[in-house]
């Protein structure tokens, strides 16, 4: 594993009695890169993901995530990932501030290093006046921005984002991502499931699983050129034909 | 690798771990103060029970256990038992016990009433025209000892009509002790009932809608991917409602003392430890049923229909638990707040000590341990 592989996998299975939902999955993803993770619902992304995130123990196969092996060293795994997930999910009864603390403290971040980090980020998201709302009053977008930021805030090696877009508008979508590229731009490896074809395109390698397997791995444009699609839309249906399992 | 700049390996600070907890914690309290209508039914809940249970409801009685003890065994006396055998109210335990074992009995709640004929009852019938008996009552639930007592009463006053019907009028007087509860107070069995209801409402219904509303927002999916760890969300959880179960516990005790003269006869701390242990109980209860439900509303469900309608009527505080058919009687031994209802009646009204209750605390020792054993279980399942 090089200096510059922070997910790597090698066969890496996940077995539900006779289903097994993730198929010897092998792949690495570079430091600083944003690599989609894609397939329809029921292909196994999840599942990988929790992998990936120490949540769950693979059946069979190898994993190393930020330098940490997935079987033997999960807690040091979750100290160096952040993770967001398709619902919202911060606390909506907090203030915005009490939000930031929490998170950051359940990290073990030194108090004052979560007072100067948080003035710093709410500077960033031009959220200083709202700093005292709760969060449950904030508009949608800014949530998301929000909820970005939090998961983020411990300064992870890797950020893992479970179809983060889900229900939101097209400009606050487009926002989103440039968050994401100034985290990449910073640093931060982002790895990303998503529905969304346009966002496949934002990326800088994909994966597409079908059944457990992963059919395609690639830049877009490769993508493109080895299925002679237009739009990664294309290049999606092509490979999502042949599943067996149905979304679930 | 300036992540590892954040995070020396190997090195953890002393004390991150209860910095941790402290910030759960404290983040669990601002839910709970910023949820004004849940604090609000909270606190006023055992106070509105208090009063509505005042109303106390009257039983029917079948079998209650009755002692005779005859110290003159004369035809007279022998008479009036054999009324009382065939009376399907009581079953009839004939002994020749003195007053300490009387009082054992009691203590031990294997009699509800006792009936003492003295030496030459007959004799002075007889020759005086008037004699004595003595009617003792376990008036710890009010309503069974009032109509006991009544019942009996009506039993002797038929003998000696009986008696009388051709002869010179006989009189029977009948002493009446209603022993550890004298003014037949119904407070003294519905205060121990609310405080075992309020307790384990808040616990179980507060506890398990907390962790399963988490999971419903999908910050506990947050919560497990960092690296605090997981029992800590449950310890954490838990001690919001575990402190808030005191203070109500606390509001409870005052009220029915001193707003409704209700007796402390025993150790206070006993009583705390015993409610501690209860409040545990029902903690690891909460916490089995949100591992077990996915959202707010089914825990909500079961909590209700799981705790509530079961504490209402096999704690005993409602339905005395003697007059229920077996199978009922069984299954009460499963509600926790039963043998908590028994530990409370023997401390505060009859004053007992450790000795008396140790089984009651043991079985909801046991209990928690079960429920506390099963839930972790299951929540290390649930992370695989």
């Amino acid at each position: 594993m090089s200096e510059d592989v922070v997910i790597w996998t090698n066969k890496l299975t996940k077995r539900f009695g006779d289903f097994v939902a993730t198929n010897e999955i092998t792949f690495d993803v570079n430091r600083g890169e944003i690599f989609g993770f894609l397939g329809a619902n029921g292909a196994g992304k999840t599942t990988a993901m929790r992998m990936l995130c120490g949540l769950s123990v693979p059946s069979s196969g190898e994993g190393m995530v930020a330098g940490f092996d997935v079987y033997k060293q999960a807690e040091r795994i979750k100290k160096n990932i952040g993770y967001m997930s398709q619902k919202f999910s911060l606390y909506e009864d907090l203030t915005v501030a009490e939000n930031i603390r929490f998170f950051g403290g359940i990290y073990g971040i030194a108090r004052k290093e979560i007072k100067a980090r948080s003035t710093k980020l709410l500077k960033q998201l031009g959220l200083e006046e709202q700093k005292d709302q709760l969060v449950g009053a904030l508009p949608l977008g800014w949530k998301q921005k929000l909820a970005f930021s939090v998961a983020i805030f411990h300064d992870p090696q890797i950020v893992f984002l479970d179809e983060p877009t889900g229900g939101v508008d097209p400009v606050t979508r487009r926002q989103f991502w440039d968050q994401i590229y100034a985290a990449s731009d910073d640093g931060i490896t982002v790895f990303v499931t998503t529905h969304y074809m346009d966002e496949a395109e934002y990326c800088n390698r994909i994966s597409m699983m079908v059944d457990g397997y992963i059919k395609a791995l690639d830049t877009p444009t490769n993508l493109k050129k080895a299925y002679k699609a237009a739009s990664m839309d294309e290049v999606f249906f092509e490979l999502a034909r042949g599943a067996k399992r149905k979304g679930d | 690798m300036r992540c590892f700049l954040n995070w020396p390996e190997g090195r953890k600070e002393r004390g991150t771990d209860m910095k941790q907890l402290f910030t759960f914690v404290k983040k669990e309290f601002k839910h709970v103060m910023r949820d004004r209508k849940t604090l609000l039914l909270l606190f006023g809940l055992p106070i509105v029970q208090i009063v509505l249970f005042g109303f106390a409801l009257t039983n029917e009685i079948k079998d209650a256990r009755l002692i005779i003890v005859d110290y003159a065994k004369d035809d007279a006396t022998q008479q009036i038992t054999e009324k009382f055998r065939t009376n399907s109210s009581f079953n009839i335990e004939e002994s020749i016990l003195g007053a300490v074992e009387i009082e054992e009995a009691f203590k031990r709640g294997t009699v509800k009433i006792a009936l003492i004929f003295p030496h030459n009852f007959e004799q002075e019938l007889i020759h005086e025209g008037s004699a004595q008996v003595q009617l003792i009552a376990d008036a710890t639930d009010p309503n069974t000892a009032t109509t006991l007592v009544n019942h009996a009463n009506s039993i002797i006053r038929d003998y000696q009509q009986a008696l009388s019907t051709n002869k010179p009028a006989k009189s029977i007087l009948i002493d009446t002790r209603n022993i550890y509860n004298p003014e037949l107070r119904g407070t003294t069995n519905f205060v121990p009932g609310v405080m075992a209801l309020v307790l384990l409402l808040i616990c179980v219904l507060m506890t398990s809608v907390s962790i399963v509303k988490e999971k419903e927002n999908g910050t506990m999916e947050i919560l497990l991917v960092s690296p605090f760890n997981p029992f800590m969300v449950i310890l954490a959880k838990a001690v919001p409602y575990f402190l808030l179960s005191i203070v109500n516990f606390s509001v409870i005790l005052f009220l029915s003392i001193f707003l409704l003269d209700m007796p402390l006869n025993g150790s206070i701390l006993l009583l705390f430890a015993a409610s501690l242990l209860l409040i545990l109980t029902a903690l690891s209860l909460g916490l089995l049923i949100s591992n077990s439900t996915a959202s707010q509303q089914a825990a909500m469900l079961i909590s209700l229909m799981g705790m509530l309608l079961p504490t209402m009527m096999f704690t005993g505080f409602l339905f005395p638990l003697e007059n229920m058919p077996t199978p009922l009687q069984v299954i009460a031994n499963v509600v926790p707040s039963k043998w908590y209802y028994i530990i409370v009646k023997d401390v505060m009204i009859k004053g007992l000590g450790f000795s008396a209750v140790w089984k009651e605390m043991l079985i909801l020792f046991g209990m928690t341990s079960f429920l506390l054993i099963i839930s972790i279980k299951k929540f290390k399942t649930r992370l695989t």
